[in-house]
């Protein structure tokens, strides 16, 4: 039975440009080009990654919507009825990749920060320095200090930190839905920014060991890769609860992407599926997970933080007071719009809150219980740009997660095709013709770049704002005001509307 | 060999204690008294061996890798908790969650199971988790399973009381189930099918068998006497047809 489906795309190619070099056909990990007596397109296999656009010498090929007119309706959107289509023919649940792509209300997009005039004078990072570094841990509730033959000795312990250079860190994305050669990337520039990247629920691969003082190791529900070996080769480790692309639900690594390597690390057969159960069957209520944490702390000799990532869901606030007090170092809170290799498309856009709302819930939550010292609250879920960071710190984030904005400056145009592990930039594949493309060196050095970018950008916000450290602008919601903005928005937000 | 009194001792000293004397060189451990400490033999590497007297917390042998651990008496949840190398024999039941996400070593126990016990074992080449139940199983047995070798066997099991709880092998899509006795269709996931034994069966269950009765004397011909039921995954792939790409 031949597909209905009209094609998402058209590949529009300039035959008068095109000197047939067939760099696009070679590029394209979609099968969407061919050559006959000039090149072709099949557009229904177009993704819209604009690989062969990109590196086409002659600027021959430019990718369209498929200009077809569906008559007009806001409700239903030519694509709840392609949709419909496509479930018809197949019976099967819908899958895509990367994060929430509805129009749900930004609240970054409504809050706006502050500048410094006249009064309290703005500070010129170019002219004095700026402190970003940023230390993830569990903080003490005081510090004791006594006298020791003289000399002022701390009496209070306090648990194992890391340091971060600038308050962000790459998000978790699992070897398996992403390359070898992504993961090395990341690790490269995690070193060189003396920030972390996080190894998802996939694993370590050994030729990452070198830079396992800046790795999150992962304990996700399938225990992939989880070893002493892994845990021990690590900055922090961390409990992988939820994430906010799919709340409550396991994650699902088609047996396409897994090759022979991922099966090694992954510990399952090659060519199975690599299901991650939906809960931890061994937690099952807030003391298992507190079980669980002290169980790792034993594990790796109490030497490293413990951290747990939750999904951003009505009872967040209850969530993260129930974590902190088991004994967690971290909370990594993941919004709705975060990303993923693959999931349910009705789980992924209708299940979770904003993660604006997430950490404004939380932050004071912990405050008003007097623990929020006992954690550090990093937010993930759709952040594109250093305002959304300067928003997110202002609301109360210790640090950032950024896996989205990652993966686009590796190459991704955001196509959501990478549950089909045919991305043409190599970074959601184990084809290994496509995973060469992916060149480890020079991607990192995109990842630098891009840290730097913000972190510029981020010290100029801090100048504006008059404070010449990040840690005078964490929580510090009177920097903030909200843009049309309801009163329960600003109530739970915790800011106050422009003008005020 | 290091004996150690556990009486009133908190959990986090207990496993230090052990842990420093093995970093020291020590090799064999008696805890004496142990009474619900947990994490004993967690994320240890060194190939040490340890009894166990009394009931030991849960979480025994949570991400070991490597030790013996013998305990005589029962046992509480969480055993060998992801596990990667070593061997825990219990002399006694033990709890719910057992071997969850296991990846090598063996568990034995000689009595009942309770519920999720062996939820996705997985393996390696050669790197084959075993876990053998002697006992009744709750629900759950071998759920999620990707690899490894789970075994019940409904030793001592009384009269009309079920071998297993429901949704034995759920979502099954590796691995191996043996039972001895009879397995009722409707107790099974939808993913897994029953099997008569093979030859290339017996030259892995016989000598895992004899293995397990001779840590708790047991006579393996009489346990053989019952026939054994292999489930295995009716496919590597059960989710393959869920979703429209």
């Amino acid at each position: 039975m031949s597909s209905w489906l009209p094609a998402e795309f058209h590949v529009r190619i300039d035959h008068e440009r095109c000197r047939r070099c067939k760099r696009c056909i070679m590029n394209c990990g979609f099968g969407t080009l061919s050559f006959a007596d000039r090149v072709v397109a099949d557009d229904r296999k177009c993704a819209a990654c604009h690989r062969c656009a990109t590196f086409c010498p002659e600027g021959a090929i430019t990718i369209e919507k498929n200009p077809l007119a569906f008559k007009h309706n806001e409700h239903w959107l030519p694509e709840y009825r392609t949709n419909i289509i496509k479930q018809a023919e197949t019976g099967g649940m819908l899958l895509t990749g990367m994060g929430n792509d509805k129009a749900y209300f930004s609240y970054f997009d409504h809050m706006v920060l502050d500048a410094c005039q006249v009064t309290n004078p703005s500070i010129d990072p170019l002219r004095e320095p700026m402190e970003l570094r940023t230390y993830l841990g569990s903080k003490p509730e005081k510090l004791e200090f006594a006298m020791e033959d003289g000399r002022l000795v701390q009496k209070t312990p306090i648990g194992p930190q890391i340091q971060l250079d600038v308050p962000m860190i790459f998000s978790a994305m699992s070897y398996g839905s992403i390359s070898l050669n992504a993961h090395r990337a990341l690790a490269r520039a995690a070193k060189e920014c003396n920030i972390l990247m996080n190894t998802g629920e996939g694993g370590l691969h050994k030729d990452l060991y070198p830079y396992s003082d800046r790795v999150i190791v992962q304990c996700a529900s399938g225990r992939f890769g989880v070893d002493s070996e892994y845990l021990n080769h690590s900055a922090l480790v961390e409990i992988k609860i939820g994430q906010g692309a799919k709340p409550g639900i396991g994650g699902h690594l088609p047996g396409e992407k897994v090759d022979q390597e991922v099966s090694e690390t992954r510990m399952i057969p090659a060519g199975t599926d690599a299901l991650s159960p939906a809960p931890h069957h061994d937690i099952y209520s807030i003391e298992d997970l507190g079980q669980l944490i002290h169980a790792l702390k034993e594990a790796t000799n109490w030497t490293k933080p413990v951290s747990v990532k939750i999904a951003a869901v009505h009872n967040v606030a209850a969530i993260a007071s129930g974590i902190a007090r088991a004994g967690a170092d971290i909370i990594y809170l993941d919004g709705f719009r975060g990303g993923t290799g693959a999931a349910p498309t009705m789980i992924r856009d209708h299940i979770g809150i904003p993660i604006e709302m997430a950490l404004a819930a939380v932050d004071d939550r912990l405050r008003a219980e007097g623990i929020r010292n006992r954690v550090s609250v990093i937010c993930a879920g759709g952040i594109r740009h250093s305002g959304d960071v300067a928003k997110a710190i202002a609301l109360g984030a210790d640090a950032v997660g950024i896996g989205t904005a990652t993966l686009l400056a590796m190459g991704c145009r955001l196509c959501q095709k990478c549950y089909t592990g045919n991305c043409s930039w190599g970074i959601a594949t184990q084809r290994p013709e496509l995973v060469r493309r992916l060149d480890p060196d020079a991607t990192a050095q995109r990842l630098v770049n891009l840290i730097r970018a913000w972190s510029l950008e981020l010290k100029e916000i801090l100048g504006a704002l008059g404070v010449n450290a990040v840690e005078s602008l964490r929580g510090s919601r009177e920097r903030l005001r909200g843009i049309g903005l309801s009163e329960v928005d600003l109530n739970i937000l915790g800011i106050k509307p422009a003008g005020r | 060999m290091l004996r150690i009194d556990a009486r009133g001792i908190y959990y986090r000293d207990l496993n230090r204690m052990v842990k420093e004397a093995a970093a020291a060189g020590e090799r064999d451990f008696v805890l004496d008294n142990v009474n619900g400490q947990r994490y004993i033999g967690t994320g240890i590497d060194e190939a040490l061996n340890i009894e166990v007297n009394g009931v030991p917390g849960n979480d025994l042998a949570a991400f070991m890798n490597g030790p013996r651990i013998r305990v005589m008496a029962n046992a509480q949840d969480g055993i060998g908790n992801t596990m990667n190398a070593g061997s825990i024999v219990v002399h006694g039941m033990a709890g719910d969650v057992l071997g969850y996400a296991m990846r090598g070593g063996k568990i034995f126990i000689r009595g009942d199971v309770g519920y999720r016990v062996g939820i996705h074992m997985k393996e390696y080449r050669k790197q084959v988790p075993v876990l053998i139940a002697g006992g009744c199983a709750d629900d759950f047995f071998g759920e999620y399973m990707a690899g490894g070798i789970l075994v019940l066997l409904g030793l001592d099991r009384p009269e009309g009381k079920p071998l297993s709880g429901d949704y034995l092998g759920t979502g099954m899509h590796g691995g191996v189930i043996y039972v001895r006795g009879e397995v009722d269709p409707y107790r099974t996931g939808r993913e897994v099918a029953a099997f008569s034994l093979d030859d290339a069966d017996e030259k892995v269950l016989w000598p895992l068998l004899k293995e397990y009765c001779e840590s708790f004397g047991l006579d393996p011909a009489e346990i053989q006497k019952v026939p054994f039921v292999k489930l295995k995954a009716v496919s590597s792939r059960p989710y393959g047809r869920l979703y429209c790409y």
